[in-house]
């Protein structure tokens, strides 16, 4: 009972940090919103009976992708934004998509091709975790690992300047 | 049930859900304040260490050996003007100390501090709670402290703060990939996630007199000291100290603070000097074995205080190196991390993985 009421709290949290997120004009409030809803998230793994990856949650997106979002915003000490009045094509798109996504996720509710769990009775420690990503799905694991892997030397490619004079003394 | 009372219920069975309440309160009252004292005198000890190390007393005034100097500070911080500039960003610069001491002041909860005590048929861990996953609890928490220091920088609205700010998130999330890579090592070692786990698994002694601790045993001593140098680069002590590098920055973010929001940022650092070394203490060097013997109450007593004579040494050792070592350059700090520690964190990592693999 306690599980559920702090399950709903959380749940709570998380959808008003979301709200918060959208609400807010200056980019740091925006960005502890986010930290706000990650957090919470975390809190719902735990309630599920996820605690290794509510861990992972909190270590990774809450203490370092967040951070490094902080980090940016105050390097390019970004200021408030300007409110616009939106666009025509999130109008024409975004409307009929929400829709669509609310259908769909009241249809899951009500049972149709989705299984429940009780509270708590997901595996989540971290040897079962640890068995599904490195025996049964060691290939997609190590294929993402290559996939970011990727990402991390473009993003190098990106900042360097082979061009210049600064840049060939670097490189 | 969620994974945090139902770990600490199924190892008590005697105990029902009130006196588990009682239990846990007492404890969490009893640790918070034996954490905030043991704060407040390692400032003390700091103070007086430094100050013998350089050839004066330190605090002499207030009481015996200055013993009560941190008391004359509260007060003194308690009562002083608390001034906000007012450039500031108001919220964030009344939240951000807050942040900073409440992640500070957290992971003590997880953090086993002896064996087990039998009051009666109540049968109680010395812990606030025993999760199975508690290490990576104290890495969350702390590396969400970092938040503190980076929105105080950010809300401070001046360059010193701004400066010391952006240091401290760049050198905490490069110092934290080493920090948590040298603990894989123990952690593979012992093969579960569990504080309690981990240093019980560091019980008795091979070779003849060694004791097992993993500091030893497994050639954790280049994990251990590549978790040193990150665990003062994460709470932002001399060398690494750049931050706050009165030379170049005043004092960095904290620069526009004054009185308690000032102090809790102190607290905040001694707190997670301390949480450092209570980690150091259990992974590294074997928890609270040490001999034990005596009647009941002693031998309830000594494993705690084996493991306080660890975080004391742990904390020594902190004051020492602050008493010897000038300050890195900030180029210094970023190549030793990225450069030198963390291919040394891998290297342990797959060395420790291999020999974990050969031998079961």
């Amino acid at each position: 009972m306690l599980h559920l009421i702090l399950f709903l709290v959380f749940g709570a949290v998380c959808v008003a940090g979301a709200v918060n997120l959208l609400a807010q004009r200056h980019p740091i409030n925006g960005a502890l919103s986010l930290v706000a809803v990650m957090g919470s998230l975390a809190v719902e793994y735990l309630l599920l009976g996820a605690e290794f990856v509510a861990a992972v949650q909190v270590i990774v997106y809450a203490g370092a992708i967040m951070v490094l979002f902080v980090f940016v915003i105050m390097l390019l000490n970004a200021g408030v934004e300007e409110r616009t009045k939106g666009s025509r094509v999130a109008l024409l798109f975004g409307v009929p998509g929400m829709l669509l996504g609310s259908v769909l996720i009241g249809w899951v509710l009500l049972g149709h091709g989705a299984e429940t769990v009780p509270v708590g009775a997901l595996p989540g420690a971290p040897k079962v975790i640890a068995w599904l990503l490195f025996h049964d799905f060691l290939l997609p694991f190590e294929v993402t690992s290559i996939l970011v892997l990727i990402a991390i030397m473009g993003a190098v490619v990106l900042a360097s300047h082979p061009d210049t004079e600064q840049g060939k003394k670097e490189s | 049930m969620p994974a945090l009372l139902r770990n600490t219920l199924f190892r008590n069975q005697a105990l029902n859900i009130t006196a588990f309440i009682i239990v846990s309160v007492i404890k969490t009252v009893l640790s918070l304040f034996v954490l905030l004292t043991a704060v407040a005198y390692t400032v003390w000890l700091e103070r007086k260490v430094v100050g013998h190390m350089q050839n004066r007393w330190g605090p002499t005034r207030v009481g015996p050996f200055g013993l009560l100097q941190p008391l004359a500070d509260g007060v003194k911080f308690l009562f002083k003007e608390d001034l906000t500039p007012p450039h500031v960003y108001k919220p964030l610069y009344i939240a951000a100390p807050m942040i900073a001491v409440v992640f500070a002041l957290t992971s003590i909860a997880v953090v086993p501090f002896g064996n087990w005590i039998k009051i009666g048929t109540l049968h109680i861990p010395l812990q606030i709670t025993d999760v199975n996953i508690g290490l990576l609890i104290i890495l969350g928490v702390t590396s969400l402290g970092v938040y503190g220091v980076a929105l105080a920088g950010w809300s401070s609205n001046s360059k010193y703060s701004l400066l010391g700010g952006l240091r401290a998130s760049a050198q905490m999330i490069s110092y934290e990939i080493s920090l948590g890579l040298s603990l894989v090592g123990v952690l593979m070692l012992a093969g579960s996630l569990s504080l309690r786990d981990i240093v019980d698994a560091q019980r008795g002694v091979f070779w003849g007199f060694i004791p097992r601790w993993n500091i030893f045993y497994g050639g954790q001593f280049i994990a251990f000291f590549i978790y040193l140098m990150s665990a003062y680069a994460e709470t932002n002590r001399i060398p690494f100290d750049l931050p706050e590098a009165e030379t170049e920055l005043v004092a960095g973010y904290h620069t526009e603070y004054s009185a308690m929001k000032f102090a809790m940022f102190f607290m905040a650092e001694y707190a997670n000097m301390i949480t450092v070394a209570a980690v150091a203490s259990l992974l590294f060097l074997g928890g609270w074995h040490g001999p034990v013997f005596g009647p009941p109450i002693l031998r309830a007593l000594l494993p705690v205080f084996w493991f306080v004579l660890r975080i004391f040494g742990f904390l020594f050792v902190y004051i020492w190196v602050r008493g010897t070592l000038p300050r890195f350059r900030y180029d210094q700090l970023m190549a030793f991390g990225w450069k030198f520690l963390l291919p040394l964190a891998i290297a342990n990592l797959l060395i420790t993985a291999l020999v974990v693999a050969i031998r079961s």
